[in-house]
């Protein structure tokens, strides 16, 4: 098959690549092993401060609906961190707008939202904190299967009951400024979040939970819908295996499910992403790029790598494959003419700030433009 | 030798990262919470089996055998291998005799086929229906598929001078659906084939591919049907013939299940072993060309049947169809419509399998076809009984707009 772009992987990076490519009319195919990591995603682009309405029509059209406020947001354990441009699912409070009195409302029985926790983190910042229960009769069936009361399930009844989520929720509420819920609405519909916003009479801030992500997976649906209307091409459980390369160029990846049929194009573009993502391997002596063999920016000394404190900054997570000035790939200190990078496999990304999909965007949006320019 | 060259095992099950992403793509588990869905009844409940059988779960029998928690798994597992393979393991129950008839398609259809007017006319009455539901705990909302009175493998063999003629050829597994319920979908196949300059033959007596049996708990028989079918495609193989498909089901089966399920080697087939929509594919990249009609006008929505999406082949039908000239194309989302072959026909399986499909029902009426297409036959008829909306395969299409 013969395309302008290959692209390999089809997490935010790929799928922000391969809709961008599209729209300037370019041919394109998305390899994606698996899903990926916008089933973990809090639903903030961290570090993206320029041209964000740029960011916020394009992912509009996909019917994704982002705003970009600065401030911080309260993350699942509690904390609260510096947010900006993010999805609509998260609040961000803007400098001394941290709420008063607020009231946690969580299902009984969930345990992947910890309700506890952001009591705790919020309390000491000065606000009183109230915790409540509450059943839903549309949710009961799920107990018969404890071990599977998890975010996405719960969505999708919530899907259809959010309302009685609502109704519990006005009888509960009291004094309190702010109601905090899990973030287990909208799966399908992303507007039903501000529809609950409209009809409690506080602010509604939704609460992380346990993977996965309800915001993060409905993103993801409606992108890779938005790539598939534009004509692009999304191989989904399919895996890059070989590159086929001629001189300082790739010519063809070669894939799993494709074996005797290898993908053509002028560029590639490698989104992989990082160690959990399969775009970066290790043992315990080195790190490597597993399907072009590039360089990898990595230190030396494994003892290095990690910090022995598990919260805070790991080393590790800033490795990744070294490129030039145009995100070009480098392999033994030599450019890859049509190769280029984005994503978390770039390194850089610090998981105490966020999740690295303002890498993500920003990479996949000045790769795209590269390309689209040839 | 490096620590990480240890922890690969059957089925890769050790990738597992407890991510659930898998559970979160599982049609069964939104519908059905007896079923424990795809983490624990794959990577979960395989460590616990290894270390004694006393931990394997009959709720197993739910999982429909879709394996789109394998195609979601983000680490490799073979979530949808490692169910279906303690199944085979462990359930030692012998399969119902409903699963028996209904897990032995090629039996069944030589059976009927003589009798094709008189099974189709007794099939289709309600009192029939209500007896099989009954008795057999069939479900009395299914129509079972029509018998053709005449077999395709009749139909081609009349033919087998004029085929012979061409100057290329290739073998033809058509399957027991093609060969017993739907002729017409071989003879398209036959007509765009010939229209490339291809000649088609068939194998030297294939059996089913043996799937139904694979999920009824007889892999016994399939693994029998297996070794047959190998050797046959081998014949072919070796004649220097690519063996071309037009069943998404049986294509998997044959390439991927044989090995992984039933350890039957298929390694000297598997890469001569394609779908026509890819082989017609490769063809028309290759240069060769297809005349289409001029006035040819219809609006196609695509539905990638599970073991399609399991494949990856998906995108040869979607490149087909919108390469002929008058085909308004849309995509619709990946989703199970919930027959999975056997499953939705049982009586105890009949309403989730109806919930399972929703989604992609409602989409259908909301996109409103001329035509819904999709490579897989049960999908057809789930989609045709659900919807109303008639379901063809690519090939037949394509087939119908060449001038």
């Amino acid at each position: 098959m013969k395309l302008n772009t290959v692209i390999i992987g089809g997490g935010l990076a790929g799928l922000t690549a391969g809709i961008r490519l599209q729209k300037a009319g370019k041919s394109t195919a998305i390899i994606s092993a698996g899903q990926n990591a916008l089933h973990f995603f809090s639903g903030r682009f961290e570090s993206v401060s320029e041209s964000s309405a740029d960011f916020i029509d394009f992912f509009a059209e996909a019917g994704v609906r982002l705003h970009y406020h600065e401030g911080v947001s309260l993350m699942p354990m509690g904390k609260l961190v510096p947010s900006s441009l993010s999805l609509e699912d998260v609040s961000i409070f803007p400098e001394g707008g941290l709420p008063r009195k607020a009231l946690i409302v969580n299902f009984t029985g969930y345990h992947d939202f910890f309700s506890s926790f952001l009591a705790e983190g919020l309390e000491k910042e000065g606000c009183a904190c109230r915790i409540r229960f509450i059943r839903i009769d549309e949710m009961e069936r799920l107990r018969e299967s404890p071990s599977e009361m998890r975010s996405v399930h719960i969505a999708r009844i919530m899907d259809k009951a959010w309302e009685k989520v609502v109704q519990e929720v006005r009888v509960l509420l009291k004094d309190e400024d702010t109601v905090i819920l899990p973030q287990v609405f909208g799966l399908k519909d992303s507007h039903t979040p501000s529809l609950i916003r409209e009809r409690i009479p506080a602010k509604v801030v939704f609460a992380g939970t346990l993977p996965p992500s309800v915001p993060g997976i409905r993103t993801q649906l409606q992108l890779r819908r938005r790539y598939e209307l534009l004509g692009g091409t999304f191989l989904m459980g399919d895996e890059a295996v070989s590159a086929e390369t001629d001189g300082a160029r790739v010519s063809s990846i070669s894939t799993k499910n494709l074996q005797g049929h290898p993908l053509e194009a002028e560029h590639f573009i490698l989104a992989t992403g990082g160690f959990f993502s399969k775009g970066l391997s290790s043992n315990p002596q080195k790190v490597w790029e597993p399907l072009f063999g590039l360089d990898v920016e990595a230190l030396a000394d494994r003892n290095e790598w990690y910090d022995p404190d598990f919260l805070k900054e790991q080393p590790y997570m800033g490795f990744g494959v070294k490129t030039d000035a145009s995100l070009r790939a480098l392999k033994a200190g030599e450019i890859i003419d049509n190769l280029y990078v984005a994503g978390s496999i770039l390194g850089a990304t610090h998981p105490e700030l966020g999740s690295g999909a303002g890498l993500a965007l920003r990479s996949a949006f000045a790769v795209a433009d590269l390309i689209a320019k040839l | 030798m490096t620590l990480q060259e240890y922890t690969s095992s059957i089925h890769n099950f050790e990738e597992c990262m407890k991510c659930t992403v898998c559970t979160a793509y599982c049609p069964v588990v939104q519908v059905n919470p007896l079923y424990p869905g795809p983490k624990q009844a794959g990577p979960d409940g395989e460590r616990l089996r290894l270390k004694d059988p006393y931990f394997f779960n009959k709720a197993l029998k739910y999982c429909l055998n879709c394996k789109r928690c394998e195609v979601a798994c983000p680490s490799g597992v073979h979530v949808a291998d490692l169910i279906q393979a303690a199944r085979i393991r462990y359930d030692h129950s012998a399969p119902k005799l409903r699963d028996r008839l209904l897990a032995s398609t090629d039996f069944m259809g030589s059976l009927a086929r003589p009798f094709a007017p008189i099974v189709n006319a007794v099939t289709g009455l309600g009192v029939t229906k209500k007896v099989l539901d009954a008795t057999m705990k069939i479900d009395s909302h299914r129509t079972f598929p029509k018998y053709s009175a005449s077999s395709f493998e009749r139909w081609l063999k009349r033919r087998r001078k004029e085929q012979a003629a061409f100057p290329e050829q290739v073998a033809y597994f058509h399957g027991c659906y093609v060969n017993y319920n739907y002729p017409q979908l071989g003879k398209d196949l036959v007509k765009v084939l010939n229209a490339l300059g291809v000649g088609v033959q068939l194998l030297e007596k294939e059996k089913c591919c043996g799937i139904a049996m694979i999920v009824n708990g007889m892999s016994k028989e399939a693994t029998k049907h297996a070794v047959h079918n190998v050797a046959v495609l081998g014949k072919a193989v070796e004649k220097g013939l690519k063996v071309v498909t037009t069943s998404s089901t049986c294509t998997l089966t044959m390439r991927e299940e044989y090995p992984a399920l039933l350890g039957v080697d298929n390694s000297a087939v598997k890469d001569s072993l394609l779908l026509a929509t890819r082989y017609i594919f490769e063809r028309l990249e290759a240069g060769a060309q297809l005349k289409f009609r001029p006035d040819f006008h219809l609006k196609v929505a695509y539905h990638t049947p599970c073991h399609m999406e399991k494949l990856g082949w998906g995108v040869f039908s979607e490149k087909l169809l919108k390469m002929i000239p008058g085909v308004e194309f849309t995509l619709l989302d990946s989703a199970c419509c919930g027959i999975s072959g056997t499953y939705g026909f049982k009586k105890e399986n009949y309403e989730a399998s109806q919930a399972i499909g929703a989604a992609l029902f409602e989409q259908i009426r909301a996109v409103n076809p001329d035509v819904v297409a999709c490579d897989c036959e049960t999908c057809k008829w789930q989609i045709e009984m659900s919807t109303g909306y008639s379901v063809k395969n690519p090939i037949s299409i394509l087939a119908e707009a060449l001038a």
